[in-house]
């Protein structure tokens, strides 16, 4: 497997939220503006793939027994790390993220990485896995981010200066999509749409496979 | 009064699954059978009440005076996983019968964000010993009544006719929502 296809995975076949359905406490609860949904994606990233590094340079060392503590150990370093960095560089992030960002630690979508493929694997693919990862993360944080915060406020990107106002200033959205609420029923609706575009999917390769399968009887029966 | 306020806030005003977020997994996951969902609000309501105080006492006798709090996260993780395996060692020891129940809810909370996310604002929030037990069990009776909410209408829905593709997660996530709109209209009731 070349590593496009590794970092291709991570981001539409095995999406960790939308096809794995993990990680779902921050899809719901930083997902009200994009900015937040950006943020959280990024740090999720970076931590996946460092964390994956990690996880395959030590392999070899670890007695099989305690790798569970052994990973935990090391997201929480990692999760302290780049709390401590945010802090000091985007207090504001910070301060919006705020304990979902340190919640990274239990993501099962990050311990599940390490266990399955940085365990088995050498560092540059389970860094290059990582990055697959966090960015089919980030593309569902943004999908979600961008959809709430447009539909109900009408802009987006609001609360940075590259503030976007895409609907027309008198939209009066429904208030509720960026409330509590609107996080589970938005996603609840997403959900069914990525099923509707999966069902649609699987008919077209049947489709297909029935078309193949009677093109190789018609030359059956023409040989 | 005043501890009542808290445990009401903890509860129901701010409810850690359907306002905050926090243990979405096992609510999802386990909401499918009433009696599951009981014993999984039991236990969790119970974990978060020991486990809340032990992470205040660490926390304010351990790494304020050494001056690390920085260490925090790592050292409440790895304070709650152990926590989790001793209890559940424990009751297997000297209550069989409540470990039969509950046992195995035991070893899928091991690390949740909701065992973790509740001690770390615990003990972080400045509360004194005795609000912070009372805010934690309050957290934990919210969640355990949000989950015996949800399995009670999951239970009624399998009569439902339901649209073919939200079958499933779909339509539990819409109605997580319905749910967590009830809750809204309790906001304000408790001013902060």
């Amino acid at each position: 497997m070349n590593y496009w296809e590794i970092f291709k995975k991570g981001i539409f076949e095995m999406n960790p939220i939308f096809r794995l359905a993990l990680s779902l406490c921050p899809a719901l609860a930083v997902t009200s503006t994009v900015y937040t949904a950006m943020g959280m994606g990024f740090c999720v990233m970076l931590v996946i793939t460092m964390n994956n590094m990690v996880v395959s340079l030590v392999k070899n060392y670890v007695n099989p027994k305690v790798r569970v503590p052994v990973i935990i150990t090391s997201i929480a370093t990692i999760v302290t790390l780049i709390t401590l960095i945010l802090e000091a560089y985007q207090p504001d992030l910070n301060k919006e993220l705020g304990l979902y960002l340190e919640l990274v630690v239990v993501f099962a979508i990050i311990l599940a990485r390490a266990e399955v493929f940085a365990m088995k694997n050498r560092i540059l693919p389970s860094a290059v896995d990582g990055l697959g990862m966090g960015a089919g993360f980030l593309v569902a944080m943004l999908f979600i981010g961008a959809f709430r915060e447009l539909f109900g406020t009408g802009a987006i990107l609001s609360g940075t200066k590259y503030v976007m106002q895409i609907l027309p200033q008198s939209y009066d959205g429904p208030l509720i999509i960026v409330l509590a609420p609107g996080a589970f029923l938005v996603i609840g609706l997403m959900i069914g749409m990525f099923n509707i575009i999966g069902e649609y999917q699987d008919k077209q390769a049947a489709a297909r496979a029935k078309a193949a399968s009677q093109f190789a009887m018609q030359r059956g029966e023409t040989a | 009064m005043e501890y009542f306020t808290l445990f009401m806030g903890a509860a129901i005003v701010n409810n850690f699954v359907l306002a905050r977020f926090l243990g979405l997994c096992i609510f999802f996951g386990v909401s499918k059978s009433l009696s599951a969902s009981v014993g999984m609000g039991m236990a969790v309501a119970s974990i978060l009440t020991v486990s809340s105080a032990l992470a205040w006492l660490v926390y304010n006798f351990v790494l304020i005076p050494y001056d690390i709090m920085f260490l925090k996260i790592v050292v409440i993780v790895l304070l709650m996983a152990g926590c989790v395996q001793f209890l559940e060692i424990a009751i297997k020891r000297y209550a069989p019968a409540l470990y039969e129940m509950w046992g195995i809810y035991l070893l899928l909370i091991a690390t949740n964000c909701i065992i973790l996310g509740v001690p770390l604002i615990n003990a972080t929030a400045n509360y004194g010993f005795l609000k912070s037990i009372v805010n934690a069990f309050g957290s934990g009776v919210g969640f355990a009544l949000a989950i015996i909410l949800m399995a009670s209408l999951r239970e009624k829905l399998q009569y439902a006719d339901v649209p073919k593709t939200l079958q499933g997660l779909g339509i539990s996530f819409i109605l997580a929502g319905m749910l967590a709109l009830s809750f809204l209209g309790f906001s304000g009731m408790i001013p902060l």
